[in-house]
């Protein structure tokens, strides 16, 4: 344990794409790696990735761990645990970061297995105790407004996923130099037991990870018909919906409008935080968007701790002022603006 | 066919509510229910065995009132059940967990060889995912996690087909059986139980090991003892500034907002 040296990021790559939330783990893995004073590594997997070596040091990297071989070509659970393991195994850090992505959870819980070591899930705060060495990776626990910090003190590396824009990327330096290990690794077509056959990208769906814009309404709409209002209001900006849990699990949208721990993280120019509470597993969904406005009926509500304008007040009262002023608002000026 | 579907006993968070001043849970505030994805993952393996048959059996680490979600689980179709309790399982994080519940499955395919293990994406109570992997690694079969359908099993040459919900979509993937799915709730609705499944479900006593009914068990590996993660602090997040809280009727309040969005005419894609 003694031996284990340095912060790693797994960085998730697909079609030679690099993620989002790589990058912000670098930024994020950068700070820990300061105060460690120890290197920061990426580790990338693929086939023809090389190239994305450069991209990964811009983004604060002083080191890249590459594995290029063309079974990698798309992800598999099988496969790319097993270039991961072997890399722990041969450089061992202690400490190494994934992202809370759908491969990024499925690869770190395979290799925490392998490796027999801690894996926190879904952090969303990262820092570490200088002294002893030690990830204090903090998350939401269950049930109210309560974070929990995981510590893992006897076994490295120390990993943990984390969740998709909490944590901030640094900005590109095309100025930065770094070490380039390429390693290589015996792997078989032959021997793959999971082929993958087919993969469908979904561009139909409402992207609420993209909008610009988005109106999230909560339990205090009252019922179904109340969050007609939440739609209403975004249709006159044309902006995304989104709802808390306790709205999507009363049926008035679909689980793929929900922002929060277990749905959607986002972080739009404008969101409406209408007739929620802002509860902790809500607000690390959404509390890194650039303005929030916040309407509540109760002053004392969680969510006027983050918004950037409150209104305290009904919403059924608010909200058609609010479309209402908004359309006339938009008229008068005469303007119209074009997606 | 033997499936094996693998449960757990949570509290109902959306009714739990928190000690303020130890900053721990009100046990009695929650009730204990069958993990909703769990229940997914049952009724997932219902539908396999609808169309080629086979036996469901349902494995659940917890404590003796677990009991209870496993007869839940034959509600919904489930053939019989499993549940380890013992002292020495308490406080497992999901290494530990992941360690008994697979020594269990070592025993039950003893018995009866597996052929499809199903868990649930994630238990609402740590939402972690992690288990399922874990239990595939440990039995060296692979797993295939977020799956959204089971299109195609194939017995003859032993391989299954699945969806697997991925960032921006999903894609399909064959993999061979024995595997380890883990499952999304959009994989299918929970239907109606049946009468007689109920009748069943009321009866029915499944069968309760504890470790020292399991095989080679390595007791530094289980509960507290073999888990490498503990909650160091729970703390109230540090209370943010908040921002400014507007002021007059609600209607200069909605006019104030205008104003704000009328400065980002560039974000608003109406027409
Ligand atoms: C493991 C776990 C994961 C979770 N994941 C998520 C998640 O991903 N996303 C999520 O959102 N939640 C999540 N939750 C649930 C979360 O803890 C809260 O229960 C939920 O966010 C509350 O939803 P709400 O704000 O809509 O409802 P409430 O908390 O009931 O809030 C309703 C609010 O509306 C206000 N109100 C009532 N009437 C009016 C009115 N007429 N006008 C204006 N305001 C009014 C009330 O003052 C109150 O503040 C999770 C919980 C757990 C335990």
């Amino acid at each position: 344990m003694q031996e284990n040296r340095g912060v790693w990021v797994y960085i998730e790559q697909n079609e030679g794409k690099i993620e989002g939330v790589s990058l912000e783990l670098l930024g994020a893995g950068r700070k820990l790696a300061d105060k460690l004073e120890v290197p920061l590594a990426g580790v990338i997997l693929g086939d023809s990735i090389r190239h994305l070596s450069d991209e990964v040091i811009y983004h604060g990297a002083d080191e890249i761990y590459v594995i290029e071989h063309s079974v990698l070509k798309q992800y598999r659970t099988e496969s790319y645990m097993k270039g991961v393991i072997q890399l722990a195994e041969a450089y061992k850090p202690e400490i190494f970061l994934y992202g809370a992505t759908p491969n990024g959870k499925d690869v770190a819980s395979a290799v925490a297995t392998d490796l027999s070591t801690g894996l926190t899930a879904d952090t969303t705060m990262l820092d570490v105790d200088v002294e002893k060495r030690l990830l204090e990776a903090s998350r939401p626990a269950f049930g109210g407004n309560i974070m929990a910090t995981i510590l893992c003190k006897k076994h490295r590396p120390q990993m943990a996923t984390v969740r998709p824009k909490v944590m901030k990327a640094l900005p590109r330096d095309s100025s930065r130099k770094g070490r380039v290990i390429e390693e290589k690794m015996d792997l078989r077509e032959e021997e793959m037991r999971t082929k993958v056959l087919e993969i469908v990208k979904d561009v139909t769906k409402p992207g609420l990870a993209d909008a610009h814009i988005i109106v999230c309404g909560g339990k205090g709409m009252g019922d179904e018909r109340g969050f007609q209002l939440i739609h209403e209001l975004a249709d006159v900006m044309g902006a995304g919906v989104g709802g808390t849990r306790d709205v999507v699990e009363a049926g008035w949208i679909g689980h793929d409008h929900q922002i929060g721990q277990t749905g959607e993280t986002v972080t739009p120019k404008i969101y409406f935080a209408i007739g929620l509470s802002g509860a902790i597993q809500h607000l690390v969904g959404m509390k890194n968007s650039e303005t929030i406005i916040a309407i509540n009926k109760d002053p004392h509500a969680p969510i006027f701790g983050v918004s950037t304008y409150g209104i305290v007040g009904d919403a059924h009262e608010i909200v058609p002022l609010l479309i209402k002023q908004f359309k006339e608002a938009f008229k008068k000026g005469g303007e119209k603006t074009h997606a | 066919m033997h499936i094996v579907v693998c449960v757990k006993q949570v509290p109902d968070t959306k009714i739990i509510k928190i000690n303020p001043k130890t900053n721990t849970l009100d046990r009695r505030s929650a009730p204990a229910i069958l993990n909703p994805y769990d229940a997914h993952a049952v009724q997932a393996a219902v539908k396999v065995k609808e169309e080629y048959g086979g036996l469901i059996s349902v494995l659940s680490m917890g404590p003796p009132q677990a009991v209870e979600i496993i007869k839940k689980s034959v509600e919904i179709g489930a053939d019989g059940g499993y549940l380890i309790t013992d002292r020495a399982f308490a406080g497992a994080d999901t290494l530990a967990t992941s360690y008994a519940l697979f020594k269990a499955l070592d025993r039950i395919s003893k018995d009866k060889p597996i052929d499809l293990i199903i868990c649930g994406k994630h238990a609402i109570d740590g939402d972690t995912g992690q288990v399922g992997p874990g239990i595939a690694r440990r039995l060296d079969i692979p797993p295939i996690t977020n799956v959204i359908e089971i299109s195609d099993i194939d017995l003859k040459i032993r391989k299954v087909r699945v969806k697997r919900k991925i960032i921006n979509g999903y894609e399909r993937i064959e993999t061979g059986l024995p595997c380890l799915l883990t499952v999304e709730k959009e994989i299918n609705p929970i239907e109606y139980s049946p009468l007689p499944n109920m009748i069943r479900a009321a009866r029915y006593q499944p069968v309760i090991w504890a470790v020292s009914d399991l095989d080679e068990v390595d007791r530094t590996q289980l509960g507290l003892k073999g888990s490498p993660t503990i909650v160091g602090k729970m703390f109230t997040p540090p209370k943010p500034e908040g921002g400014h809280v507007l002021e007059g009727t609600p209607s200069e309040q909605a006019g104030q907002i205008v104003e704000v969005l009328l400065k980002n005419k560039e974000l608003f894609s109406v027409n």
